[in-house]
């Protein structure tokens, strides 16, 4: 099931972004670390527990204005819902 | 192979050696060191600095107990102040509410609380001390500070009948993670062998059972196993590869690629209170040893997984085959392998070996 589009995601416990003076950014999880490229790292600066995933697809979408919207909706909801299976993800 | 350094990503951090515990399967060396002997806080976090400009991503604090030592929050917070990710591996005994949250404050990222059976009597046989009541409370501490959980079951021959109650218990808690660490043999467990290495039935019903409970808690618990490696075909790839991912500082100093390498004959290792921990990890004569893929024997050398497995333990190559340059005799395909297959006919042959004798009980150091 895709993540409902009106809840706030943030990151679970024990994730957090490296520090921005780090020459590659990475989501940071226990026992792993995840390799962010633009889109994937202006996705996870979203999941503050203030945007919701509505948000995060419409300000994605302004972003990347030569990316298809719909593919740009559906590649964000199958990252989120990845994410939350790790416990990277909680929805409130 | 690449000749090249490899950026470590590791830093295993043991900061002493004390422990409440006395696990009968402790990857502590036999040799312990001592209050004394322990680095400075101040080391500790220069190493985490050094680490953290080489490129290493997460320091585990671990011992021994590392709670053993009353300063560790300032060593978790010279960590993240590095911009290390910081994970402590502690059995939960010396602990209460209030010093987890100093350690919280103090910048955790994660807690992995060792289990050593899902029963406060089998927990009591092999750690020598009762602990169990006071990890579950560690367990909701956790919960309550947000903070990320993973447990780690030691299993073994004696306890592996009790892994559908360390699933229940898994459920109850309901950890981010769970780990089943089948014991490893080297140090304390080598010792203990003949009444820890489980039976082939025994691998292949918790294979079954782990894998069905990894179905089951997907999206709730990651759970994760690691086999015996006497009953696997092909050997673990050791720390990632020797000289790879991890560097482990002893809790003296000394800088080694695993946490049984002084094990081998003839290999020096530097400390940091001598050199930087670059110079160690890049042109020190223990790093280099068995980096790459040029001390390699036959079939190692040729063979297709060289470059996944990287020839498996050095220890193991050692302990088993007197010879740590050799081919892990774990693998199915290392001249030595019979070595490995007259221990497990030991095991798996009628009237057991080693069941009527007793445990050699890590001891504590002062």
């Amino acid at each position: 099931m895709n993540p409902e589009i009106d809840k706030r995601p943030r990151l679970g416990p024990g994730c957090r972004l490296n520090d921005k003076s780090q020459p590659e950014r990475m989501l940071l999880m226990p026992e792993r670390a995840l390799r962010l490229n633009g889109p994937s790292l202006a996705i996870i600066e979203r999941c503050d527990g203030q945007h919701s995933v509505r948000q995060i697809i419409s300000e994605l979408q302004t972003l990347y204005p030569k990316a298809n919207p719909q593919k740009v909706e559906s590649d964000i909801l199958d990252y989120l819902k990845r994410l939350e299976e790790q416990r990277a993800l909680e929805f409130e | 192979m690449e000749n090249k350094i490899p950026t470590p990503l590791v830093l295993v951090a043991e900061v002493t050696h004390r422990c409440p515990l006395h696990c009968v399967y402790c990857s502590n060396p036999l040799e312990l060191t001592g209050r004394n002997g322990e680095l400075s806080a101040e080391a500790w976090i220069d190493i985490c600095q050094q680490a953290a400009a080489m490129g290493v991503l997460q320091a585990d604090f671990t011992g021994g107990e590392p709670l053993a030592r009353a300063d560790l929050a300032r060593l978790i917070r010279g960590a993240r102040e590095a911009g290390l990710y910081a994970s402590l591996i502690t059995s939960g005994v010396p602990l209460d509410e209030g010093r987890l949250a100093e350690l919280v404050a103090a910048g955790l990222d994660h807690l992995q609380l060792s289990f050593q059976g899902a029963r406060e009597e089998s927990a009591r046989e092999f750690s020598g001390t009762r602990t169990h009541a006071q990890k579950r409370r560690v367990a909701e501490w956790a919960k309550r500070h947000r903070l990320a959980l993973t447990l780690n079951f030691v299993i073994h021959r004696q306890n592996l009948d009790e892994l559908e109650e360390m699933l229940a218990l898994t459920d109850q808690i309901g950890p981010q993670r769970v780990e089943f660490a089948h014991v490893q043999y080297y140090g304390w467990a080598f010792q203990n062998r003949a009444r820890l290495l489980p039976t082939r039935e025994q691998v292949d019903r918790s294979v079954d059972t782990l894998t069905r409970a990894g179905e089951r808690m997907r999206g709730r618990t990651r759970v994760e196993y690691v086999v015996p490696d006497y009953y696997a075909k092909y050997p673990k790839a050791c720390m990632g590869g020797w000289g790879r991912k991890v560097m482990l500082v002893k809790p003296d100093g000394d800088v080694l690629p695993c946490h049984a390498a002084n094990v081998l004959p003839g290999m020096a290792f530097e400390n940091v209170r001598r050199r930087s921990l670059r110079e160690i990890w890049e042109n020190s004569d223990a790093f280099g040893r068995f980096r790459g893929g040029d001390w390699m024997q036959e079939p190692c050398r040729s063979c297709d997984r060289r470059t996944q497995d990287f020839g498996g333990c050095r220890c193991q190559a050692l302990l088993l085959a007197q010879d740590a340059a050799s081919t892990d005799p774990v693998c199915s395909l290392a001249p030595r392998r019979q070595l490995v297959d007259t221990i497990l006919a030991e095991v798996n042959g009628v009237g057991r070996a080693g069941e009527a004798s007793s445990w050699a009980y890590r001891p504590n150091p002062r």
